[in-house]
């Protein structure tokens, strides 16, 4: 079954597209990008101006919480919501219950996937048993089951001997260690970012260089041993600042920005809810200084992707007191039209950079197929509505849990449609296109 | 606004009661004066003063705050709270004769709660009460024993007292509300 | 006696907000109310019939879930004397561990219909949650480590009552910055009323941005006391020594501890405060606790009057008021 996108703007920077092209897809393949294409028996869908068509965007951090606290979420109601986003693929924690340290986890999660039929999903395994931090899980086994990377996020790496040992294990299989940096002795029992207005509201603080020391460590280590370290959902300047010194010197080190590190501050916890849980999470929002440096870092090319991050935890359990709340927003619906909103139209980065930034670049840390409108690729597609006013409605976000902290916020800039393996996954009723 | 009373008039019927308190209570003896808060308080000072002069005997003046007895506050739908002041009643009241004395008699509600808050200080032998203008419509049994000047008026309209120890003259104003 | 009153009224009579949840949310005009409102229901506690009817017929909940007897029969007294109706819970941190939430316990409680509900918690932030959820005022009797209003309140009143004014002061307040939710509502009630404030402590007990306040900081608490109006000294919390923050409590006592030799160096007027307990030996000594200086017991007498002040300027609030 052919179906022909006709005349939409095709950015694909990785092999140099930015213009109006025809995309012909031919079953679950991308048969050829083009101009003038016509192909018989095809279904023509015209492509209304102004939209983008995009390799899909792939969500390199998300938690599906399936297996064990579906509650939350589970990975059905997670791709529907991933695909409502304009994600072609996620890839997936490990910190679910039990945790993701064997290939029957990694085997459930994929079958519930294949179930749903809607974005891709890439687990990522353990780094450490039960993610314990004080014996490498079974990497090798993870990554035949299907895992594309290894984390124990939610946690750091808990030693720097382990760190060291992951690191070199996972270059065998060329798979990247993503890592969640923060000093868990600095962290304490910290529940926002040390600073003055955690200090103002009364909340015990996790300062930024937390999070810098162990990326820093890391770093090193990624240096040593020749592995590659992926620095998670990064948040302090100090932190940026390591990586750039990373990379000047060639080491494998990439990182990820999620987008409330990039348009929030701890501000938020104060005004205009008070001691908001929605605006709870891990790392915490910082300074504006923070923010910023996650601004520069997209625009000068140190940060490689942006992730959301999506934490989704049910209404009981974030209705408590500030302390007691669990860390963690979802992201899977907002990220798109953030990013429009607050990098591109403001005329920070140009579509290409927001497309290396949520497809060829996560493609390119996981090794996984994507991140181009290459023939004979994948016909994973993102097609974006730039200038479509969204508004969000905490309560009719697909995902299971609405712990946003932009309900109410208006972007200018939506998803229109998001095709997977040339399956229509989602349409906008919005924008009416492929409906 | 009309002037009910001038400062001539008032003085003259605070020494006129003056005298009547005498005249009723056979002296001064155990006899002391109370003036309910604000207004209520410089005239309970004249009156001691002239009672002084008449008598050459030296009467006690306290100074009562019943804001916190009024039965019209919490639950109000107005929701204006009324600043409370000290209370200073530096004698014992247990067994005395204590004449309050206040500016406007009106429903009687201001004169129940300073019978309430009385009570919580003790036991007098007995209470009278003065009142500089008696405007009627009372929505209580109260009766005062001491009249300044009685004032017809409808539920339309306020009496206005100034006194210069609080306003700086002394008049009586009647006030049409718009 | 001097019976004769200002002649011009404050124009200010209530409280803006319906709930106390913090000194933050105070303009200076309000608190000025407190103080005055306090100076009247003073007199109150000095009759032999310590009651004024103001509350009857309102059930005030006293909803604790730290331990505290001090704060608590503050409360209870002040509501008593108000003739309101008390209710005393009392929540071991087990039973909230067992499951019954802060939101569930306020709900269930709620559905009693009580006027007011003074809640202490060990959460930052408690009040504000309960304020959204809770038809009834809130005040806050501390929560977690960021206010603890009516203290501010009792000891602002207890400096003016023996300073005269609070304007112009120099107030040092030494002790555990970091966790002290007396700390923060002092510096805000302080600077709001025109005090100038220094704040004092060891590096590793000083929050950032504690300047933005707008008090002066050191680490050197002979700096802080040269020539203060008022000490007041910050409980130093035992379980402290557990975090690192500091070596020893001899050491603490030695380099931070309020000393006669220390007190020497303020004003030969000074005046001491604590909010209490007193650590004898820790962060004050004996001897300057029960000094001549010392209004600590003061302190704890103004409490009542200060919160039967607070109780009645919340309860005169409209109760049509919808939550927002």
């Amino acid at each position: 079954m052919k179906r022909l996108l006709r005349g939409g703007r095709v950015v694909d920077p990785a092999n140099g597209k930015d213009g109006i092209f025809d995309v012909l897809i031919d079953g679950d393949r991308i048969e050829s990008v083009g101009t003038n294409l016509t192909a018989d028996g095809a279904e023509i869908v015209d492509v209304p101006a102004g939209f983008i068509v995009c390799p899909g965007f792939i969500d390199m951090h998300v938690h599906l919480r399936e297996p064990g606290q579906e509650h939350k979420e589970t990975v059905a109601t997670g791709v529907a919501s991933a695909v409502a986003g304009g994600f072609t693929a996620v890839a997936c924690m490990p910190n679910t219950k039990p945790v993701n340290d064997n290939a029957g986890v990694t085997q459930l999660i994929l079958q519930k996937a294949a179930e749903a039929g809607l974005a891709r999903v890439y687990p990522i395994g353990a780094v450490s048993r039960g993610q314990k931090g004080e014996e490498l899980a079974d990497i090798a086994e993870l990554k035949a089951a299907g895992c594309v990377a290894v984390t124990d996020d939610g946690l750091p790496v808990a030693t720097a001997i382990l760190a060291r040992r992951a690191l070199e294990y996972t270059s065998m299989f060329n798979m990247p260690m993503i890592e969640h940096c923060e000093d868990q002795s600095l962290k304490g029992d910290g529940v926002a970012h040390e600073g003055p207005v955690a200090a103002s509201l009364g909340l015990r603080g996790i300062p930024g260089v937390a999070e810098a020391i162990t990326a820093g460590r890391d770093i090193l280590l990624a240096e040593m041993t020749g592995g590659h370290v992926h620095i998670a959902h990064m948040s302090a300047w100090t932190t940026i600042e390591a990586v750039r010194q990373g990379k000047s010197r060639g080491i494998k080190v990439t990182c990820e920005v999620c987008p409330h590190h990039f348009t929030l501050t701890d501000d938020l916890l104060a005004e205009p809810v008070a001691y908001d849980t929605n605006a709870k999470m891990n790392p915490p929002l910082r300074e504006a200084r923070d923010r910023d440096a996650m601004i520069a870092g997209i625009v000068d090319g140190t940060v490689d992707a942006i992730s959301t991050d999506h934490a989704p935890h049910h209404y009981d359990e974030k209705n408590v007191e500030f302390d007691r709340a669990p860390f963690g927003i979802v992201g899977l619906e907002t990220a798109v039209s953030i990013t429009l909103d607050k990098l591109v139209h403001t005329g920070l980065i140009n579509l290409s950079r927001m497309v290396e930034l949520m497809s060829v670049n996560p493609a390119k840390i996981l090794h996984v197929p994507g991140g181009s409108l290459a023939p004979g690729g994948p016909a994973d597609i993102t097609i974006l509505a730039p200038d479509l006013q969204v508004t969000v409605d905490k309560t009719k976000l697909v995902s299971k849990s609405k712990n946003t902290p932009y309900h109410g916020w208006s972007f200018k800039g939506g998803v229109a449609a998001t095709i997977v393996g040339g399956k229509v996954a989602y349409a906008n009723p919005a924008t009416g296109l492929l409906r | 606004m009309p002037v009910v009373m001038d400062a001539e008039r008032i003085s003259r019927a605070l020494t006129r009661i003056a005298h009547e308190i005498l005249e009723h209570n056979r002296g001064l003896s155990n006899l002391a004066l109370v003036g309910v808060r604000s207004r209520g308080v410089p005239i309970a000072q004249r009156i001691a003063e002239d009672l002084r002069k008449i008598s050459g005997e030296e009467v006690s003046v306290g100074a009562l705050d019943i804001t916190l007895y009024r039965d019209d506050l919490m639950g109000a739908s107005v929701g204006i709270t009324p600043l409370v002041r000290k209370t200073e009643i530096p004698f014992s009241i247990d067994g005395r004769t204590i004449v309050l004395v206040d500016d406007v008699l009106y429903t009687g509600r201001t004169t129940r709660a300073a019978l309430d808050a009385l009570t919580d200080f003790g036991r007098p032998k007995s209470i009278q009460l003065v009142t500089l203008v008696d405007r009627g419509h009372r929505e209580l049994p109260i009766k005062a024993d001491y009249v300044g000047k009685n004032v017809p008026t409808s539920r339309h309209e306020s009496v206005q007292v100034k006194l210069r120890e609080l306003d700086g003259v002394d008049e009586v104003l009647l006030q049409g509300k718009e | 006696m001097d019976v004769t009153q200002s002649p011009v009224a404050p124009p200010l009579t209530a409280l803006r907000q319906r709930h106390l949840l913090g000194i933050a949310d105070l303009s200076p005009e309000e608190i000025v109310l407190v103080l005055d409102t306090a100076e009247a229901m003073k007199e109150v506690g000095r009759r032999t019939i310590k009651k004024v009817p103001t509350l009857r017929g309102r059930t005030v909940i006293n909803l604790f879930f730290e331990p505290s007897t001090r704060t608590r029969t503050s409360f209870e007294i002040a509501e008593k004397r108000l003739s309101a109706d008390t209710l005393n819970v009392a929540i071991a941190s087990s039973s909230v561990v067992k499951g019954e939430t802060l939101v569930d316990t306020a709900m269930n409680l709620e559905a009693m219909s009580p006027s007011m509900i003074v809640l202490r918690h060990a959460s930052s932030g408690a009040c504000h949650l309960l304020a959204r959820i809770c038809k009834a005022a809130i005040v806050n009797a501390g929560d977690g480590m960021h206010e603890h209003p009516t203290q501010a309140l009792l000891d602002a009143f207890t400096i003016r009552e023996r300073k005269g004014r609070i304007k112009g002061l120099k107030v040092a307040i030494v002790g555990d910055l970091l966790h002290s939710r007396v700390l923060r509502s002092n510096v805000l009630l302080l600077t709001k009323l025109g005090a100038e404030v220094w704040v004092c402590a060891p590096a590793t007990l000083i929050p950032p941005g504690l300047q933005q306040m707008g008090v002066r900081v050191t680490t050197r608490v002979d700096e802080a006391v040269e020539g203060a109006d008022v000490i007041m000294m910050l409980r130093m919390q035992l379980e402290r020594m557990q975090g690192g923050y500091f070596p020893s409590l001899r050491e603490y006592f030695t380099t931070f501890g309020m000393t006669e030799a220390r007190v020497a160096r303020a004003k030969s007027d000074v005046i001491i405060m604590h909010p209490g307990p007193i650590n004898r030996g820790v962060e004050i000594a004996s001897e300057v606790a029960d000094g001549a200086a010392s209004v600590i017991l003061d302190q704890v007498a103004n409490g009542v009057a200060v919160r039967m002040a607070v109780l009645y300027l919340l309860a005169g609030g409209s109760e049509n008021e919808t939550v927002t």
